[in-house]
């Protein structure tokens, strides 16, 4: 069996590059719905500002996206590299869940995403539009697929074991686990409400600015209003989850709530600070609500909690991380609401645009929903160690044999391009955002993008050429002339 | 039972991975075509030229990659922790490259070369890594208990070093192929002139290769010198001599498409060679595609899927490149 030290290396591995990779999704999930609606309110009521809005955060999208897909291909070799013992083992489960995601969203999405990005010019706008939608659909369909593997391996259900290896009896039942409907939806609501938070921040740090125009305007207030549906509802989806989670994985909550001792009649506190000390068994500097975890939990003032004593040692999951990461999350999740109730106030006194103290504190609010989503994951995945498929299949278990030091260097060789690439990457999505949007983002026309049809296909595109020939903003073409005017590539926007 | 799920499954598992090579190949090929063309128009051009599809490209290897999971969990686990190293480094090039795609747009100018570099070094990466995989693969995995038993440095050989030397020239043709088909004026001339070079150097790569792995692989050379076998294959080789000849006649010609599809020919041969040489071993030597197969209830399920789903894939991916068909011109693009 591998040394702890490569056991070790390989989690870490596992959790920065898990870590990287979920912000690039949960942003393109909760803008590729946002786009496909700022489209559809653009057909539907033929206002530039939707137009203008789309193409804005397209780019924003775009870059997102590529982020994503990079990252993401990591992950899908990740499991045979690092935790080839998981594979071997749980591969006839999670290996078609896997190949589902690919074949129903990663392929939708990748098909339509180019004909999404440059492809306005070159097809009609109904066919735009499918091609915006098909790639929002693929990436809740991906969120979908990815969550049922997840959660099966946190509530498994529905397979065997034969010859040490899991075999499905019911795919229903392993698609269906019982903590996945409440993890999808927890999921992609805080895909929502992450990106409707970047997308307030931007506005209000244009508006901050005095750079107000309908477009900034726009998105503030779409943003909050997403906001405002969106945070109560995943507080209400988190507690269902939270009681699914006592149902299913009691050490997990245990942990959670730094709770040790099951004693009968205790009324329960809720702490709120705490500092659980994995050796001594005790929770330090508790200080709590007397009753309110018992009320939370059970819905009774003297209802019975798990304590992290019903488990043996080697079965609990590190309380001091998950007590502190589950707080982080919910203290944040608190924040999103008080944001969503001011800025409904500030709108009901028609000072949304200028109330200055919201508008900062929607910027300092930008980050709140990936902060929150990464101490999501963080409680859901530490609280369900020791083991990785729960219950079935231990972490120390699952790793590669590989030596500590491969896996030392691909770790360092991940945290140095990582940070360089995608911290590269965050610079410039947030210059893009820093820099618009502007009334006429649309009225610079969208080159029809790479390629080009034989004749111009429409009368738009057919006098921007004309434009570009009289005032020769235009690059010279060698060979036939482009089907479509486009302005000379500069290397985009600055 | 009447159908042979690992027999379908390694059949859908060998097309995709075609479709990537194919795919991918020419996209990574262009990368590495930069240090020959600096100016920042042709990049552009260059570059605008696969930007809509490659994507979709790549995710043909997750395809591979997943089908492998589902359907022979055991050869995905030997396999990939077998060449943990070269897959990490291969991955790593795909980073830098993919995501030059938005960022070279996106930034500076001064920084643009930074990332010029990137995606042309990354692809260097991604390509040469692949093909070490490949040769590594072809020299096979030690095996105990049906787990990877070998070291981190098993994969490094000259076999190996050599099949990712083989894989860049084939991509580089590849790249410069689809970029003959999808240019015009002046960097099309220039793209026709060295595609030649690099037709020979594939010829060279493909000669060495058909000797040296039957050489080094006794295996191999059974399969493929051994009467009737020889007999079958023969046209294998043959072919290849006749799309070299094709391909170099095109290339002195006025042909747009015709060279580009003489090199997905070229490809094509070399991969079914691989697949004759392979053939019914996932984890080479030892280990066929049936003692490697997961519980038929998995590859049955995802079986459904792919069946139903992998031409609708096609389907709308032919639509996606038709959308953006004919030449690319400077100055395009949604930047």
């Amino acid at each position: 069996m591998p040394d702890f030290d490569a056991l070790l290396l390989a989690r870490l591995q596992f959790a920065f590059t898990i870590s990287f990779h979920i912000l690039f999704p949960a942003l393109t999930i909760g803008l590729a719905s946002y786009l496909a609606v700022l489209e559809g309110l653009w057909l539907a009521t033929k206002r530039q500002v939707y137009l203008d809005l789309f193409h804005f955060w397209l780019k924003i999208f775009a870059v997102a996206f590529g982020m994503g897909v990079v990252s993401g291909i990591v992950m899908a070799y990740e499991f045979g590299t690092n935790w080839s013992e998981f594979s071997r083992f749980a591969g006839g489960i999670t290996g078609p869940l896997l190949a589902y995601e690919v074949l129903t969203a990663f392929f939708l999405e990748a098909g339509f995403l180019g004909v999404m990005m440059f492809g306005m010019q070159r097809v009609g706008k109904g066919l735009h539009f499918l091609a915006t939608c098909a790639v929002a659909v693929g990436t809740l369909i991906s969120a979908t697929w990815i969550l049922a593997s997840n959660s099966w391996m946190q509530t498994p259900q529905g397979f065997a074991v034969i010859d040490g290896r899991a075999v499905p009896v019911d795919w229903l039942a392993v698609i269906f686990n019982p903590s996945f409907p409440y993890r999808l939806a927890h999921m992609v609501v805080a895909a929502f409400l992450a990106t409707a938070l970047v997308v307030g921040a931007t506005g209000a740090w244009h508006l901050l600015r005095r750079r107000d125009n309908t477009a900034v305007r726009t998105m503030f207030s779409m943003a909050m209003w997403m906001v405002l549906a969106a945070a109560p509802l995943q507080a209400f989806i988190g507690d269902l989850h939270g009681l699914n989670t006592l149902e299913h994985q009691p050490a997990k909550l245990a942990a959670i709530e730094g709770h040790w001792d099951n004693v009968a009649g205790e009324r329960v506190p809720l702490l709120l600070f705490g500092l659980p000390d994995m050796q001594a068994e005790r929770t330090r500097y508790a200080i709590g609500v007397p009753g309110l975890g018992s009320l939370l939990l059970t819905h009774t003032l003297d209802g019975r909690v798990p304590g992290l004593k019903d488990f043996p040692r080697e079965d609990r999951p590190n309380s001091t991380v998950v007590f502190w990461s589950f707080r982080a999350m919910v203290g944040l999740g608190l924040l999103m609401i008080t944001l969503a109730l001011g800025a409904l106030l500030a709108r009901w006194r028609r000072r949304l645009y200028d109330a200055r103290p919201l508008l900062r504190f929607a910027v300092w609010m930008g980050p709140a929903g990936l902060a929150a989503i990464l101490a999501g994951w963080i409680t859901t995945e530490v609280g369900r160690q020791p083991w990785v498929v729960y219950g079935v299949m231990r972490t120390a278990d699952a790793v590669s044999a590989h030596a500590a030091a491969p896996v030392a260097l691909t770790l360092a060789i991940f945290v140095v391009v990582y940070f360089a690439v995608f911290g590269a990457g965050t610079v410039y999505g947030l210059r893009i955002m820093a820099k618009g949007p502007h009334t006429d983002e649309s009225a610079i026309p969208v080159p029809g993008g790479p390629g080009q049809t034989r004749t111009p296909s429409r009368p738009l595109s057919a006098a921007a050429e004309d434009e570009s020939a009289d005032g020769s903003v235009h690059a010279a073409h060698d060979g036939p002339p482009a089907g479509e005017g486009t302005p000379p590539n500069d290397g985009g926007p600055r | 039972m009447g159908i042979d799920l690992p027999l379908l499954w390694a059949v859908i598992i060998l097309f995709s991975i075609m479709m990537y090579v194919v795919m991918d190949g020419f996209d990574l090929g262009i990368g590495m075509l930069f240090p020959w063309f600096p100016e920042k128009a042709d990049r552009d051009v260059m570059m605008n030229s696969v930007a809509p599809v490659w994507d979709g490209n790549e995710t043909w290897l997750v395809l591979g990659g997943a089908g492998l999971l589902a359907a022979f969990p055991m050869a995905y686990a030997a396999v990939l922790s077998a060449l943990y190293l070269p897959i990490t480094f291969m991955l790593i090039g795909l980073i830098f490259r993919g995501v030059a795609f938005e960022f070279r747009f996106k930034t500076a100018a001064g920084k643009r070369r930074m990332w010029d570099w990137s995606f042309c070094l990354g692809s260097f990466c991604a390509a040469f890594f692949q093909g070490v995989t490949l040769g590594a693969y072809l020299d096979g995995i030690a095996l105990r208990d049906g787990r990877f038993a070998g070291g981190a440095l098993d994969w490094v050989s000259p076999f190996s070093l050599f099949t990712g030397v083989g894989l860049v020239v084939a991509y580089m043709l590849l790249g410069s192929t689809w970029l003959v088909m999808k240019t015009s004026g002046q960097l099309q001339a220039d793209m026709r002139s060295r595609t030649r070079h690099w037709v020979w150097a594939l010829v060279a790569v493909l000669v060495v290769l058909s000797l040296w792995t039957p050489w080094a692989h006794p295996a191999i050379a059974a399969r493929w010198f051994t009467l009737p076998n020889l007999f079958w294959f023969a046209p294998v080789p043959v072919l290849v001599g006749v799309a070299t000849l094709l391909l170099l006649r095109a290339l002195r010609r006025d042909s747009h498409a015709q060279p580009f599809l003489l090199t997905l020919a070229l490809v094509f041969l070399g991969y079914s060679g691989l697949g004759i040489s392979l053939w019914p071993h996932v984890i080479p030597p030892g280990v066929t595609i049936w003692d490697a197969a997961g519980p038929p209830q998995s590859l049955g399920f995802a079986l459904v899927g792919a069946l139903l789903i992998i031409p609708v894939i096609l389907m709308y991916t032919a639509f996606s490149y038709w959308v953006f068909r004919g030449k690319v011109q400077a100055g395009e693009g949604y930047h």
